[in-house]
């Protein structure tokens, strides 16, 4: 039975990592976000489930940690926000080279640099096109309400374990700091060390004499077999973007104008398309769920029969990229952008629309 | 060269008075003949081997020349990204407090680009031993200074000598974290004599047994030489450590607190 809550979505998601037991946190305070932290502390998982809770010195200490528990088994998390996600990327980098399992949440906010603590989504390609060193990719799920922060964090493990590699729910102040009913499933078990030697014979738990030691390393200083390994990894990522495509389509039908957007701007862009079906146009929204893998086959299934497309971001034009990729310049596809902190209003993306598309 | 011959007498079981611990691989060490970190690692693995412990111990390479200690340790091991294992460490015996954990890390890893974790680990008496092998310069990338190289010394980023007015004071890290309310035993030893193996050896071996106290970190520097990057013989490597390391490095304990 899943139990009704009223809660901020920074704290659904943490109540929620204790739900789908997490094994550990290793996080470091940074606006707007840091409820997840203090939410944790406050509960005291340590005493309800065994769940490990630490403050690290720094963002980069964090992931660290997250990728030494991750290379135990463990199901560990940590969250931030973007210029603390900037610092996390190194040891991202090396989580997605050492195949490690983990859920990072970031709670988006206006940049570049120090910036504002408002919403954004100016992290898009960092997210999705790899913002450390390297080929690699993460999962990125987009949540828009409190009910998806708190889904999204359970989910995260479930695709972190069967990818070995990092998913990193990008959100943003907006949806970590509302408050929404949220459904919050039942407490399941944190993994025995037994389950993870069973479930993860890869892990670091100590070498018995039954089997070889277990490494974790990005570490391939032969280029041939270093090739391979890339070459696994780019297999990988094809995978996810075969299987773990996710999205939401709204008025879509019959719809002459489609609008993209996701998280925060999506819910926005939700009341546009209900005040453009009241003047008559007939406009739908596409919301990506999945950032990367980035629903590919439905623009180009919408592109087919729609006259334009609006992306509307909290950015100056990021995921307008990747729709236009896949549009190939068959119809018309605009770019929306308020950023710095600053979020779209229903009207104004109308009006947008209007002027972009219909009217231009 | 002189022929050798086999004298199978001395390696009969009844007449070893010593051996390669099974716990280091078959793999061929990756460093320069006379470098100090093969017989750092042989007494490592001999502790663990001696403790029994090899099904419980989780060790963390660092990047460096001693990035590769995963392939000569038969134990489960993480490597982690310069300077960060001491974070590696804090989770592994955070959510698995029955492991012995420990690192290993050169200067550069942990005296310069990680002291942050090195000295917060400590400060926060996380219950690992940190093994810390001290050769006053940037081995692998090809002999550059090092935080710890001393003043005067050459390296291929202080080409006439560290100069401490332009490029700061060598940092004594291991009397600095000595100060830390989390650090249990530190220590400094090296492994240039067999007496001072032994010394060493022994040192680990409380580094270890430490981890069943669970009151802290223990921290054991090794000070070591680098004869390629000192560009000098062995001999002469293991002599200017004697006589110019260990005067600004002295060994010994500096802090016990058990």
């Amino acid at each position: 039975m899943r139990e009704l809550h009223l809660m901020k979505g920074n704290e659904a998601f943490a109540e929620a990592l204790i739900r789908a037991g997490a094994d550990g946190y290793f996080g470091y305070p940074i606006t707007p976000q840091s409820e997840v932290m203090e939410y944790l502390m406050a509960e005291k998982p340590y005493e309800r489930t065994g769940m490990v809770v630490l403050q690290a010195e720094s963002e980069i200490a964090a992931i660290n940690m997250v990728y030494g528990g991750a290379a135990c088994g463990k199901r560990v998390v940590t969250s931030s926000s973007s210029p603390g996600i900037s610092l996390k990327q190194e040891g991202i980098t090396y989580m997605c080279g050492a195949e490690l399992p983990c859920v990072i949440m970031n709670a988006v906010r206006g940049g570049p640099g120090l910036g504002t603590i408002q919403p954004a989504q100016s992290d898009y390609f960092q997210s999705t096109k790899g913002g450390g060193h390297g080929d690699y990719k993460l999962l990125v799920l987009a949540p828009a309400s409190v009910q998806e922060m708190a889904d999204f964090a359970k989910l995260g493990f479930e695709l972190a374990f069967k990818y070995r590699n990092p998913v990193l729910i990008l959100s943003d102040g907006a949806i970590g700091q509302m408050m929404e009913k949220v459904e919050l499933d039942p407490q399941v078990p944190r993994w025995t060390n037994e389950e993870i030697i069973k479930m993860h014979p890869w892990a670091t738990t100590g070498k018995p004499p039954t089997r070889e030691r277990n490494i974790i390393t990005s570490l391939d200083l032969q280029s041939a077999t270093n090739e391979i390994h890339n070459h696994h990894l780019q297999a990988k990522y094809r995978k996810m973007e075969e299987e773990e495509v996710r999205y939401e389509l709204v008025n879509c039908d019959d719809a002459e104008y489609i609008i993209v957007a996701y998280g925060t701007s999506a819910r926005i862009s939700l009341k546009a398309v209900q005040l453009a079906r009241e003047e008559g146009i007939k406009v739908g929204l596409l919301r990506p769920i999945t950032l990367f893998p980035f629903p590919k086959k439905i623009v180009r299934e919408l592109r087919e029969r729609v006259k334009g497309f609006l992306s509307v971001e909290m950015s100056a034009g990021q995921m307008v990229e990747d729709i236009r990729l896949e549009v190939e310049g068959k119809v018309k596809v605009e770019h929306f952008g308020r950023y710095g902190g600053i979020v779209h209003t229903p009207t104004e993306i109308v009006e947008q629309l209007k002027s972009k598309l219909i009217g231009g | 060269m002189a022929e050798f011959k086999h004298n199978p007498e001395i390696t009969q079981e009844e007449n070893l008075v010593y051996k390669r611990t099974d716990l280091l691989t078959p793999a061929t060490l990756s460093y320069c003949p006379g470098c100090g970190h093969g017989t750092a690692h042989r007494i490592v693995m001999e502790v663990v081997e001696e403790m029994g412990i090899q099904q419980d111990t989780i060790g963390v390479a660092p990047v460096g020349c001693s990035v590769l200690a995963y392939e000569f340790m038969d134990i489960d091991m993480q490597q982690a990204a310069h300077g960060r294992a001491p974070a590696l460490a804090t989770a592994i015996k955070r959510l698995m407090p029955e492991k012995f954990v420990f690192t290993y890390q050169g200067d550069g890893d942990l005296a310069a680009i990680g002291t942050a974790e090195t000295i917060h680990t400590v400060n926060r008496g996380e219950n690992i031993t940190i093994i810390f092998i001290n050769n006053g310069i940037y081995g692998m990338t090809g002999g550059q200074m090092a935080p710890t190289t001393l003043a005067g010394m050459k390296s291929s980023t202080s080409p006439y000598g560290r100069d401490v007015e332009i490029m700061g004071n060598p940092i004594k890290i291991t009397e600095l974290v000595a100060q830390l309310d989390g650090a249990l035993y530190v220590t400094r030893q090296s492994v240039h004599t067999a007496n001072a193996v032994r010394r060493a050896k022994r040192a680990i071996r409380k580094a270890f047994e430490n981890q069943k106290l669970n009151k802290g970190t223990s921290f054991v520097e090794i000070v070591s030489n680098c004869n390629s990057g000192w560009k000098m013989t062995p001999n002469d490597a293991n002599q200017w450590m004697v006589d110019n390391m260990f005067p600004f490095y002295p060994i010994g304990d500096i802090k016990d607190n058990k």
